[in-house]
Formats: structure tokens, sequence, C-alpha cells
């Protein structure tokens, strides 16, 4: 019997803890499948945040540092300055790197750290429970938003991906989701070529990833997927924002 | 090698680069700047790594993953710095990196001034960050010390896995004094656990304070405390002058012990029989020592540029098996020898 589809050596075979539904393992795939097809897992090096994957360092299958809520690209700058032959990268949500940890994000790409971020937005802090996050969309109801955010107190939701396309530094920034095989297919070209950005020692690449809180939400993993399509791209227009070209 | 004369920010910049710090990250403070610039001026040059960076919290966490990553490495701070490394340093003594930070120490709380002070005893020796956790503090009396004591620091550090904290005041930052500084490069250290790419190597490693089994946890902290204790054991460190036949001691440490030790010399030209006790580990304090040291005399005088922090620890170790009383400055005012000489006559007996 031939093996057609086998799991990618990127991944350990530690189960998910993330809930059913949830889009975080796709993403998860991807990248280990673009460390495997780029054979660089042997020398990467995985920041791991604070939020629903905090436990990614149990599912990669390469070296890690757990870092504190929101600094995961100063830990990076610190094994990537010591270590430049390693590959690293972070994996943060949009409470550790949207809210708490704006500081580090901007300034890492502002020196131009040559790192990659994956940065996976679902408008919504999923660990803690579906609390409001600066990414949560106007009206969305969350637990600290329970009559829907309303713009005026708590602003309008923040875009990352645009922010950090206008610093000098950043090389490649593209918004992507995993919704269907298509969207699955572009996401992975793009974090494949965030890392490339880093081979080449191309400076600061971020990857956004449009993902699901289905239990956050109080959707159906289905519905979830809708809700991405046309609530959050209309918002958050998927695409990229920033190629410098060097990974080509 | 011939004495040089040099400014303590900029000799322990020296000493640590000479030591082998392969890594620096920094961000401007007052007083303690002077080491920053020196390392941005001469840690690339040396084949190091320097990044200022874009905040304390920043600073510390480049250093946790430099550290995390196997390097040798090293930031500094003064008082508010340090207060916003404190998270930092709980991961660094949580995940075991060996990690060394200077803080040069200035007047709060708050903001508070630029001068020196020795108002964060207790933030060295107690900590700002969350868990059951201790960092090593070594208190040097001067620039020639510091130089020496941030090189220990790196050798404990490696020792301990361990974060350790070299606390010196804002005098020996800004103070110029002749120094000789070793120039050997310590030995590396083997660092199987760090995180740098697999490479080969058979295991994954992961560099965490994370631990969600209780158990576990609980198992990791009695670890964590069993290295507390041997540090008390194997290197608690101090110095004691004139002690054997005081009948009053005064225990100081930092640049304040040797306005103590000047005092002491005035009071013994008056016939009082003074003596000095110098902790130069703050954590581990050396408890037992000073209990030994302070039998039989009159009274013991708790000297500190603070309003009373060491004093403490000091209470603590004798237990009251003598009197202790205290005097202090603060806010980066500097007490005279004077001064303290009249402390010490207004506890005397009879005087």
């Amino acid at each position: 019997m031939s093996v057609i589809f086998k799991k990618t050596k990127g991944l350990t075979d530690t189960p998910f803890t993330y809930c059913p539904g949830c889009t975080h393992g796709i993403i998860h795939r991807l990248v280990a499948e673009v460390l495997e097809e780029l054979n660089i897992i042997d020398r990467s090096v995985l920041i791991a945040s604070v939020g629903c994957s905090v436990m990614s360092y149990e599912f990669f299958n390469c070296d890690a540092v757990q870092a504190a809520h929101g600094r995961a690209p100063a830990v990076a700058t610190g094994v990537k300055r010591v270590r430049p032959d390693s590959i690293v990268f972070t994996y943060q949500g949009d409470g550790d790197l949207a809210s708490i940890g704006t500081g580090e994000i901007v300034q890492a790409a502002h020196r131009g750290e040559n790192i990659t971020v994956i940065f996976v937005n679902n408008a919504i802090y999923g660990m803690t429970g579906g609390q409001m996050a600066p990414t949560t969309l106007p009206g969305q109801v969350t637990t600290t938003s329970p009559y829907g955010r309303d713009t005026h107190l708590q602003g309008e939701p923040i875009r990352i991906s645009e922010m950090i396309a206008t610093i000098p530094g950043a090389a490649f920034v593209e918004r992507v989701t995993v919704v269907d095989p298509l969207t699955i297919r572009k996401a992975k070209t793009a974090i494949k070529k965030a890392f490339e950005v880093q081979l080449r020692n191309g400076g600061f690449s971020m990857v956004e990833v449009l993902s699901s809180c289905n239990i956050g939400w109080g959707l159906s993993p289905v519905d979830s997927l809708k809700f991405i399509k046309d609530k959050m791209v209309p918002y958050y227009p998927l695409g990229n924002f920033k190629d410098k070209g060097v990974q080509s | 090698m011939a004495k040089i004369l040099m400014k303590g920010n900029e000799a322990i910049a020296q000493a640590a680069v000479s030591a082998g710090c392969e890594a620096f990250f920094g961000y401007p403070i007052t007083p303690q700047n002077e080491l920053i610039e020196y390392m941005a001026k001469y840690l690339a040059k040396n084949n190091g790594v320097f990044v200022q960076a874009e905040s304390e919290l920043a600073a510390i966490n480049m250093v946790y993953g430099a550290a995390g990553a196997g390097a040798r490495v090293m930031t500094s701070s003064s008082s508010p710095g340090i207060a916003l490394k404190q998270e930092g340093i709980s991961y660094c003594a949580g995940a075991e990196l060996p990690v060394v930070i200077v803080s040069v120490s200035r007047g709060g709380p708050g903001l508070g001034g630029i001068l020196p002070s020795q108002a964060d005893y207790n933030q060295a020796t107690r900590g700002g960050g969350n868990g059951d956790y201790k960092v090593m503090v070594l208190a040097p009396n001067g620039v020639q010390e510091a130089t020496e004591l941030v090189r220990k620091a790196f050798e404990l550090a490696e020792k301990y896995r361990n974060p350790v904290m070299v606390m010196a005041d804002g005098i020996i930052g800004q103070m110029m004094e002749p120094v000789e500084i070793n120039p050997e490069p310590l030995p590396p250290v083997d660092r199987p656990w760090a995180a740098e790419g697999q490479r080969g190597r058979a295991q994954r490693n992961v560099v965490n304070s994370m631990n969600l089994d209780a158990y576990k946890l609980e198992q990791h902290n009695r670890d964590l405390q069993a290295k507390y204790e041997r540090m008390e054991r194997e290197d608690v460190m101090y110095e004691t002058v004139q002690t054997d036949d005081a009948d009053v001691l005064l225990v100081a440490y930092g640049t304040p012990s040797r306005i103590v030790k000047s005092a002491i010399a005035t009071l013994r030209e008056q016939g009082i029989k003074a003596g000095l006790f110098r902790p130069k580990t703050l954590l581990p304090f050396p408890s037992k020592q000073l209990k030994a040291a302070a039998q039989g005399k009159q009274f013991v005088l708790v000297a500190e540029l603070s309003l009373g922090q060491m004093l403490v620890d000091v209470k603590l170790a004798i237990e009251g098996t003598v009197p202790v009383h205290f005097y202090g400055r603060t806010g980066g005012v500097i007490f005279e020898p004077s001064e303290i000489v009249d402390a010490v006559k207004s506890h005397r007996k009879g005087d």
C-alpha cells in the first residue's frame, strides 16, 4: 500500500490541546510543513507565546523558548542575535501581539530583526475565556464587551499588518486565512515566503492568519469559518502589504 | 598589568567583556549610562552582540532569549529600570537561566532621584517578580571589587543556572578609581539544555518556566529551593574588620561600608572599640557568620543609605541575642563618618 499523505516531521506526536473546530491546528500544520520543505527543522527555534498557543512548544518538533505574555519578539531577538544561523520564529495570538505586546512587535520590525512572526488573529482572547481583544470587531459580543464592542468607548479594531507594513524594517507582511482549500494554499505560500525572507537575511517577516474561535464566538465550526469570510475579511482584507522581494 | 583609572560603570562593562560576556541588552537610564555606552563601543568589536532595547522589559526578555540559546549574557539598569525587569527576572529564575544583571541603584520611590542610594536592597533580595524564586545578589564596595564581582557573577550564574545581580550603588557607578581587571576569559561552560536549534541532538530542548501539573511544579520549586540552600552553604561572602576585640559591631555593605570604616578609625582613636561586618553577598545573606560575629558585643549598629532594609536581615540573623540599632540617610544623601561616630556614641551605655 502506498502512502499518499502523512503527518509532517515538523510536528511532534503530542495531541493538540486546541478546541475541536479551531483553525490553530491547520496553521500549525502549514508552518510545520514549511519547516520540513525548507529543510530547517533541525536549526529552528520556536518562540512560544501566551494564549491558546501557549503549549505550542509541545507540538512543533524543534527547539523552543517559552516567552512571557507579549514578549516573544524580544525573546526571538535575543535568540537570533546570538545564534544568527538559527531560524527563529514566534507564534503569537492577537491578545499577545496586538495588545500586551505591541511595543515588542513594533520595535522588532523597526530594528528589521531577521525573524519570522506567525500572528494568529481570531479577534478574541480565546485561552482566558473569550474576552475582548484590540482586534474584536465593532459590535462583537465578548465576555468583556457583553453589549457588543462600543467603538466610542473601546475604539475601533486595530489593523496590525497594515501598521507593521509602514515600518521600514519590515520586509514581508501578508494577511491570509485558512477557511477553505484555496485560502489554505495561499496561506502556506505566504508562510513559506516569510521563512525564505529570513533564510536570505532579508529582515522582519510576518504572516497574519485570520483564525476561528468557535467556542469564544459561540458559533459552530462551520459558522465560524463563515464569520471569518463574511465579517472579518471585510474589515481585515487579505493580501500582501509589504514585499521587498528579497526571497525570490 | 598596571592599574588604570576608570569610572565604575565602564570598569564593570570592561570586566564583563573580559570575563567573556557575549551579549548585552540594555536601555539608557541614569546613573548607569556609561555602562551601556561602553558596551556599545567595545562589545561588538570583541565579537559580541550589543542591542539597545526599546524598553527595560524588552531588554530582560532579550537576555532571556539569548541565555536560553546558550550565550553568556548580561543586562544593566538602575532602580526604576530594575523594577520594570522584574517579570523577566522571574522567568529567568523559573527557566533556570544563567544571566547577570547589574543594578546601579539610585534614590526612590517612583522616579525618585539620580543620586546614590541603597533603597533597593529589598528590590534586589526580595524581588518583585512572581513566584518562589531567589536571585543571588553581590554587593561590591568600590570599583575594583565591582570588576571582580561581575566576573564572579558570571561564574555563579553558570554554576547555579540562576540569575545573579551585582548591586552597585550609584557611587560605584559614577566614581573613578584605579583598577586592575582580570583579562582572562572564563572557560566556556557546557549548556546541553540550550535551545539553539536541534542540529542533530537526540532530544528537543525547550526553555520554559510553565508547568500546569501542580505536583511537577511543586517539585520544580523544591528543586529551586535546594539550589538556594546550596548557595548559602557554598557561596556566602563577607568581610570582617577589627571585629574580634570590638565592643560595638557595625554592619554595612557597598560603598557606605568604607565610610563606616573611617568612622571606626575615629571611634578607636577615641577609645571606642568598634568593628565592621560587611556582607558581600546580600543573598544568600551571611546570617550565621553575622550572628557569631555579634556575640558578646554591646550592640550592633546597621548603617545604610536607606531607612532600614538590610536591617531586617540583620535582626533575623541575630535573633534578638544582641540589641540592634540603625542609622541611615536616604534620597541620595550620603552620611559622613562623623554621623556614624555620633550614632555609635548615642547608643553607648554610660556615655
